[in-house]
Parts: structure tokens; C-alpha cells; sequence
């Protein structure tokens, strides 16, 4: 019941939001934009009319809207007037691209924060867990195009290591460092705090002065009693740095030239590339939605004690 | 072309910056003598992050105040001669070094990251502030009342969150949206919310004090009528407040990205604290709900809020900062901190300097905010 409720909420989200990247899209100095970009620029304001006309541009909005929800729902998103292609030939393809860019981010950034903010927390306000803090509030306050321009400056203009773009589709490891370096880094700070934030909870808890009294050592205290229940917070935290993983690839897939989702979806909005930009917001849209019911799914699984209601 | 060494430049920026210092430590001196009588920001001068927040911060305020004494050019004069050089070049017409060098159309890179903090230090605080308004007047009685307003406000709550903000700012921030009504219309939206705020405010808690009252509602008219004016429809009869098209359209679109995560702030601290016995009581004496909500809840969820909204000032300077890097809604001219990256970030491989004063100026005021919001955060547990 309540699965199927938030199944009836996503939807709405889903219609309301494409409903409103359709409006936005559809505002009449954006369709003079794709009218000329269209035609190689030189055009007067009746020809853009008549062309507007044409394609069938002008018809009322709610009726050109459901044509694309009845197109979308059989599985065919239109087609991109900037590729000048079918959108189902040019999205696949760069979303694998981001895709392998993801796991990447992912594989570096979640063990790596784990390990953080596990070893701050584990002794709250000890050296460690100072210098460990600092450096988590150094990384969230460093955004992508900050950090990923100071590392380019320092690994590939200075040291000379690694290059400064990076191609889609090519992963070796001086192609790959830079753009997962820099993402990871920044989300890396924000799991961190979470996951000290949690532990050092845990570890003020009875049951971890239960078996530190009954004389088991620090060692074994923390990773047989403590980690389990301090990790269930951070994973909701995981699970939610999906959505900012989309944002994080736009700018980065911009910075390095790396030609995945985020650089298709700056291209589609640049050029006003109506279909594309609704598919790609399509997409990110569910991204967001969908870790955001696994993760409460996951939460509930995890920790038994909600589950009551 | 003449040029300093590395030693002189540093020694000439740590000139440059002499107002700053000076009140840097006028500020901070008398701070740290009355620290006792400050309440919570006095208590910050006991923690050493937030000492080191609050500096950094502080710099950057004091900076935007006397940029125009700081900077030794015209961020926008461009030197044909000396585009694309290294720190510490001589301008032959005035004998005056650029500290950080050229940037790629030749203009002075100290003088434009000097220039750049006026611009975030006005709008991202600004913003966050009408943010903060906003997410406070629809956050306290969806979590007070509970309900059916509490469904609708956090469904649009989360419709907001979930769009990515690149694709918001792209759809939002453009020329052709601003030929539309659209954001002059957000923008009269958003700014009614402190009116409003401010109206309840005064009506509740004075109510009953008419003289008092009206005199407050006359200020609060007045004062918003003119902001409303000069912030909104640029028409200020004065002349003093007034955003252009393309700032108005920033703005709007900043604040309607970040109220909705004010909201659910506001609305997660209301429906924790409306379980406290002072609210009990304050029913039991037969308050109006407003009155509760604007003078018993928010006063005591003001800590969270104020960390939060350092937090959010820095976050917004990176949004600010995003949309310069991708050239959204700010003039190619403008010398703020994200269009300076964008612009120069083509030359790291013949020059890496030229990209470092912005860079570091951006992660440097971040940095600043969130160990103030950490500093605040430690001291606030305290007690």
C-alpha cells in the first residue's frame, strides 16, 4: 500500500515536471532560437512563422504534449534536431558513457569516505578526527569546476602526468583520473561527515560500554558491534548522491571534454533541442526518483526497528 | 616587458589589501575584548574553526566594501599588449604591476577576482536571505497544521528537488526566458513572501498594541513597497535599488532553487518542536496558531537555521559560480568568480596561473562559510 502510493506520487512528479520542461522549452523566443539554428540563421520573422507553422510548432500546447507523453509511453521519444537523429540513437549511447564514469566515481568515493569518516568517528575529538573533519569541510567547499581545474593545473600542466580532456569510451587510468578524482573528492566529504556523524553516535551507546566492559578490544568492538548499525545512516546518504552525481557529470563531462549524458544534456538545452531536452530531464528526473524510493526501501530493510507501521 | 619577482608581487597584494586588514582587526580586536556580552558570536572566538571561518568570511565582506580602492585597474579595461601574461607584469602607461597577470583579453586579474567578490557577496547572501523568508512563511504551517497543505507544499517541495539544478538553470537563466513575463513574475512571487512574513510577525505579536502596530505596519509597507519597486519592476523612485533584467533572472532563479530545501528544513524543525511543553502552554493560554508558529517555534529553531543558512550562502556561491562557468545569464564583461573561470580556463596549458586567483577566491569563501556554519554548529551544542 504504501509502495503503491509512492509509485502514484512518482508519476505525478514525472508528468508535472515534463509538463513543465515542455512549457519552458515551448516559449516562443526559445522556438525562434531553434527555428534559426535550424536554418542557418538568416531568417525574418514571417519565415519563422511559416516555418514554425510547418513543423507543426504552432498547434496548442496540451495537444502537442500528449502526442509526446503517447509517443514516450509506446517507447519512441522523438527526434533530435541537433544530432539529426532519432533521440532512442543518440541517448543510449551516452549514458553508457556516463554510466562507466559513475561506477568509477562510485567504486573510489564510497569505500574512501567509509574508511574517513569510520576512523574520525571511531575516537570522536581526537586528532584524527580533527584533521579528518577539516579536510571533509575542505572538499564539500571545493566545487567541481574549482577542484577539477586546480588538479589539471597541478597533474597535467605542472607535473605533466595525466591529460587535461578525456576521451568517452576509452578507460585506461590517464584517461579516467581526473574526472572521477574530481568528483569523487567533492561527494566524498559530504559521506564522510555523515558517517563520523553516525558512528560517533553508535559509539556513545550502551551496548558498545557493554562489551567494552566486558573486556573486548577496541578493534573488535568497532568492526564487529559499531559498523553495522553506523552504516545504516550513511547509506541513505549514498543512495541520495545519485541525483548529485547527474549534476556533478554535467559540469565535469563539461570541464574535460568527455562526451557522456551531461555534455548531450548541455548540447540539448544550448540548441534548444526540444525532444532530447525531454528525454534527458526524463531520465534524470527518474535517476532522482527512484533512489530516492530504494533508498527508503533500503532504510526500512536495514533498520528493523521502523518497519512497524 | 618589465616584471617582479615572486616576493615583491605578494609583498604588493598584502599592500593592496591594507583596508582589509585594518578592518579585520578593528573588528576582530573589539570582538574578541567583549566576547563575553556577544551571545553566540562572541562564543565563536573559542573555537579556532570558527575563528578561521569567521577571518576568511570577514575578508571576503571587507574586500567587497573597498574593492574600489583595492583594485588598481578598471576590471573591464582591456591591455591589448600584455594578454595572457604571467604574475608580476609592469603596465607600461601607469607603472602599476598585475599582481596575478592578464587574462586572456588582457585585462588585470587581481582587479577582476577584487571586483568578482561584490557581485557574490551582494546576490548570494541577498538570495539566500528571500530564500530563508520564503521556505520559513510555507515551511511553519505545513509542519504546525500537518495535513492536506502539508502534502500539497511538500509535493511541490520535492518536485523542485528533483529536477537537476543544471537542467533548472539552463531551462530558467536564458535570454529567451527573459523576454517572457516569467521571471519578473517569480520574482513579484518570492518577494512577497518577507511582507507577508514581516506583516504576521508584527499583527501577532502586537496586535493588541495598535499604535505600535500600525506604526510597524507602515514601516514594513513602505520599506517593502520600495524594495518590492526597485528589486522586482526596477522602478525604484529613488533610484538606489534596481537589478537588471539579467540579475533579476539570476536572482529569482536562485532563490526558487534553494527555498524548497529551506522548506523542509523549517518544516522537519516545526514538527519537532511543536511537541515541546512551552507550545502546549502557549495553547493551553489560547494563542493563535500564527502566533505560536512566528514567536514560540521559530525563535527556538533560529540555531539549526542559522547554521544552515551560512551553509547555504556558500552553496549558493557555487551556484552562482556554476552559472558563470557555463555562461548562463551574466554579461561575457562581468568580472564574478564563475564567468572568469570559464574564460580562462582555455589557457592552463600555456599559462596555469591565469586560471588560480578565481579558483582559490571561490573555494576560499566556501571554505570560509562552512567553517563558520561548523564553528557555529560546535559552540550552539554547547550550552
Amino acid at each position: 500500500m504504501f509502495i503503491l502510493r509512492r509509485l502514484g506520487v512518482m508519476l505525478l512528479t514525472m508528468l508535472t515536471l515534463t509538463l513543465i520542461v515542455f512549457a519552458l522549452v515551448n516559449l516562443e523566443p526559445n522556438l525562434k532560437k531553434l527555428a534559426l539554428e535550424q536554418n542557418n540563421n538568416r531568417m525574418t520573422q514571417e519565415a519563422v512563422d511559416s516555418w514554425l507553422e510547418q513543423e507543426g510548432y504552432k498547434r496548442p500546447l496540451l495537444v502537442r504534449y500528449g502526442e509526446w507523453l503517447g509517443n514516450s509511453l509506446k517507447g519512441d521519444f522523438g527526434y533530435s534536431t541537433r544530432f539529426r537523429k532519432p533521440v532512442n540513437e543518440v541517448m543510449p549511447e551516452r549514458l553508457g558513457y556516463t554510466g562507466i564514469l559513475a561506477f568509477w566515481v562510485m567504486a573510489t568515493m564510497v569505500p574512501g569516505a567509509l574508511i574517513i569518516g569510520v576512523l574520525a568517528g571511531m575516537r570522536e575529538g581526537s586528532k584524527t578526527d580533527r584533521s579528518l573533519s577539516v579536510f571533509s569541510i575542505a572538499t564539500t567547499a571545493t566545487p567541481e569546476y574549482v577542484s577539477g581545474i586546480l588538479f589539471t593545473v597541478v597533474f597535467a600542466s605542472w607535473l605533466g602526468l595525466l591529460k587535461g580532456v578525456s576521451k568517452a569510451g576509452d578507460v585506461s587510468f590517464e584517461n579516467f583520473a581526473l574526472p572521477v578524482m574530481t568528483m569523487s573528492i567533492y561527494g566524498m566529504g559530504y559521506i564522510a561527515r555523515m558517517t563520523r556523524a553516525s558512528m560517533a553516535e553508535v559509539m556513545t551507546s550502551q551496548y558498545i560500554r557493554t562489551a567494552r566492559l566486558k573486556g573486548m578490544s577496541f578493534g573488535a568492538i568497532v568492526t564487529k558491534h559499531a559498523l553495522r548499525n553506523a552504516l545504516i545512516a550513511p547509506f541513505t546518504v549514498i543512495m541520495l548522491q545519485f541525483p548529485w552525481l547527474l549534476t556533478g557529470v554535467v559540469i565535469v563531462e563539461k570541464l574535460f571534454n568527455y562526451k557522456g549524458f551531461g555534455w548531450l544534456l548541455v548540447e540539448a538545452a544550448d540548441n534548444n533541442d526540444i525532444d532530447l531536452v525531454l528525454a534527458c530531464s526524463l531520465v534524470s528526473v527518474a535517476v532522482v526518483i527512484v533512489t530516492q524510493l530504494l533508498s527508503d526501501i533500503g532504510y526500512a530493510f536495514l533498520n528493523p526497528r521502523i518497519r512497524v507501521q | 616587458m618589465e616584471t617582479i619577482g615572486g616576493f615583491a608581487i605578494w609583498f604588493g597584494v598584502i599592500g593592496r589589501f591594507w583596508p582589509v586588514w585594518l578592518g579585520l582587526a578593528i573588528i576582530m580586536g573589539l570582538s574578541y575584548a567583549f566576547k563575553n556580552r556577544l551571545g553566540l558570536y562572541g562564543q565563536l572566538y573559542d573555537s579556532g574553526v570558527g575563528i578561521a571561518g569567521l577571518a576568511i568570511v570577514l575578508f571576503w565582506i571587507l574586500t567587497a566594501m573597498f574593492a574600489d580602492s583595492i583594485a588598481p585597474f578598471d576590471p573591464i579595461e582591456q591591455f591589448g599588449l600584455l594578454k595572457r601574461k604571467p604574475p608580476g607584469v609592469i603596465e607600461p602607461g601607469s607603472g602599476i604591476p598585475f599582481f596575478f597577470g592578464a587574462d586572456n583579453l588582457g585585462r588585470d586579474l587581481f582587479s577582476r577576482m577584487v571586483q568578482g567578490s561584490k557581485f557574490v557577496l551582494t546576490i548570494a547572501p541577498a538570495a539566500t536571505l528571500v530564500a530563508f523568508m520564503v521556505g520559513i512563511t510555507l515551511g511553519l504551517p505545513a509542519g504546525y497544521f500537518g495535513g492536506r497543505i502539508d502534502t500539497v507544499l511538500t509535493f511541490l517541495a520535492n518536485l523542485v528537488l528533483a529536477f537537476p539544478v543544471i537542467l533548472l538553470f539552463y531551462l530558467l537563466v536564458t535570454p529567451g526566458v527573459r523576454e517572457t513575463p516569467i521571471p519578473t513574475t517569480m520574482a513579484a512571487v518570492f518577494f512577497i513572501f518577507p511582507v507577508i512574513m514581516f506583516a504576521t510577525l508584527f499583527k501577532t505579536g502586537y496586535g493588541a498594541r495598535p499604535v505600535l502596530f500600525w506604526t510597524l505596519m507602515a514601516f514594513t509597507a513602505v520599506i517593502g513597497g520600495w524594495l518590492y519597486l526597485g528589486l522586482v519592476f526596477n522602478r525604484d523612485p529613488l533610484g538606489i535599488v534596481g537589478l537588471d533584467p539579467n540579475e533579476l533572472n539570476i536572482f529569482a532563479a536562485v532563490v526558487f532553487a534553494s527555498s524548497p530545501g529551506v522548506f523542509r528544513i523549517v518544516r522537519g524543525l516545526t514538527m519537532d518542536i511543536k511537541t515541546r511543553d512551552y507550545v502546549a502552554a502557549a495553547q493551553t493560554r489560547g494563542e493563535g496558531p500564527w502566533y505560536i508558529m512566528l514567536w514560540e517555534v521559530l525563535p527556538n529553531a533560529r540555531g539549526p537555521l542559522i547554521v544552515d543558512g551560512c551553509l547555504r550562502i556558500g552553496y549558493t556561491t557555487i551556484l552562482l559560480g556554476t552559472l558563470g562557468f557555463f555562461g548562463l545569464g551574466l554579461s561575457p564583461e562581468s568580472p564574478d568568480w564563475g564567468s572568469m573561470i570559464n574564460q580562462t580556463r582555455g589557457f592552463i596549458r600555456l599559462v596555469p596561473t591565469i586560471v588560480l586567483p578565481q579558483t582559490i577566491a571561490l573555494a576560499s569563501l566556501v571554505l570560509g562559510l562552512n567553517l563558520l556554519a561548523d564553528g557555529l554548529r560546535e559552540q550552539s551544542l554547547k550550552d
